[in-house]
């Protein structure tokens, strides 16, 4: 090929002058028309393919690793701490939709309970009507905690349906994660309701990993750099 | 000893603080209006007030009421003179009245809360408080007609 010649002079080159200059002109803009027209509607469909949440975190990397960052390490922790998120003790108050689950099925809860305004309920079918300050002996009796809630319906930090990735962008998102920075995401994950999941009371599955390890990979995700694993 | 209100009067129950505040009330306190009904806070029969929010006193010790209000059936009124009672009684809603006490204590907590319910807020909440004689329609009619009567457009 010659020195400013693209592979488009070349293939029009090659159609043997059958091509008028001023029809050289017009296929090269309507190639580029076509090519332009092609992103843009690339563009259009992926924007209808979006996450299928109202919030969605920014899906990013970080900006600011810290020295030691160490984007597998951070990532391999995550998604051990996935594990126990996604687990039914923690997910089944991190809902999709606006109703608890319940059970190691994760079935919406009886009673037709709501999380109302607030992560308290409506009515009288608040949280606190039937959940104690502690478990309530026996199995399927109601679980217990001074803090008993879900989260309020304008911050909903969702778990159900989360991919590993798109968990920990929200989690890390302090619009969507309560305004929280790292250093305080640490300290919640031994929050005391956070630590009612390895003290669910009778009948119920534990997470995964016990929370000593849920709290080391938690913190072990942060410092090697936050990382949001790849999917 | 714990010290509790009901329905406004003060007592001091010696009892065992983990002891089911629906002893205290039926067996210790002699207010029988509030009922047992499953004992795992699924049906709502034992429901009562407390700090003027409905709770199962089925599963809620005696320990969380220290020092706190409740109220039972027996203190929504002193004369049945409740909006909820009064069209309770106009719309004819018991059938067996096992469930009833528990019924109004929640539809009380509804009305203070949203003096004007839909059909949807009644049934958001009162579907925590089972009826075994399928009352539903005449509850929901009820609670209507006691919104009225609270807003001085029904006797």
């Amino acid at each position: 090929m010659k020195p400013g010649k693209t592979n488009f002079d070349t293939e029009l080159d090659g159609l043997g002058g059958s091509i008028r200059p001023l029809n050289r002109h017009f296929v090269r803009m309507k190639l580029i028309y076509t090519l332009l027209a092609a992103v843009f509607l690339g563009m259009i469909s992926m924007s209808f393919h979006k996450e299928p949440v109202s919030t969605s975190p920014a899906l990013h990397e970080p900006t600011d690793p810290p020295p030691g960052a160490d984007k597998a390490a951070s990532q391999k922790a995550f998604l051990a701490v996935y594990k126990v998120l996604m687990s039914p003790r923690c997910m089944n108050c991190h809902p999709s939709g606006d109703a608890p689950l319940q059970g190691d099925d994760s079935h919406p809860h009886a009673q037709n309970v709501q999380r109302g305004p607030d992560g308290h309920g409506v009515y009288a079918l608040k949280c606190t009507n039937c959940h104690q300050p502690q478990n309530t002996p026996g199995e399927n009796m109601p679980p217990g905690n001074p803090k008993w809630a879900l989260p309020p319906a304008n911050m909903k930090m969702v778990f159900q349906g989360r991919t590993p990735r798109q968990l920990a962008a929200q989690i890390l998102d302090p619009k969507l994660n309560g305004g929280k920075t790292k250093q305080q995401l640490i300290e919640h994950a031994s929050d005391t309701l956070v630590r009612w999941g390895w003290d669910p009371g009778d009948g119920r599955t534990k997470p995964p990993l016990s929370h000593a390890e849920f709290a080391k990979q938690f913190k072990r995700w942060i410092d090697k750099g936050a990382y949001l694993p790849d999917k | 000893m714990v010290k509790l209100t009901v329905n406004q009067k003060e007592y001091q129950v010696d009892a065992s603080p983990d002891m089911p505040l629906l002893w205290v009330l039926r067996d210790i306190l002699g207010l029988t209006g509030t009922k047992f009904g499953c004992g795992m806070a699924l049906c709502g029969a034992c429901t009562v007030h407390l700090n003027g929010e409905a709770v199962r006193s089925c599963v809620t010790l005696l320990n969380r009421t220290a020092g706190q209000q409740i109220t039972t059936i027996e203190g929504l009124s002193a004369d049945n003179s409740h909006p909820l009672q009064k069209a309770w009684i106009q719309a004819d809603v018991p059938q067996c009245g096992y469930c009833q006490s528990g019924q109004i204590m929640s539809a009380a907590v509804l009305l203070r809360e949203n003096p004007h319910p839909t059909d949807k807020d009644i049934d958001d909440a009162m579907t925590g408080n089972i009826c075994r004689c399928g009352t539903y329609p005449r509850i929901r009619k009820a609670i209507h007609l006691a919104a009225q009567i609270q807003e001085g457009t029904a006797q």
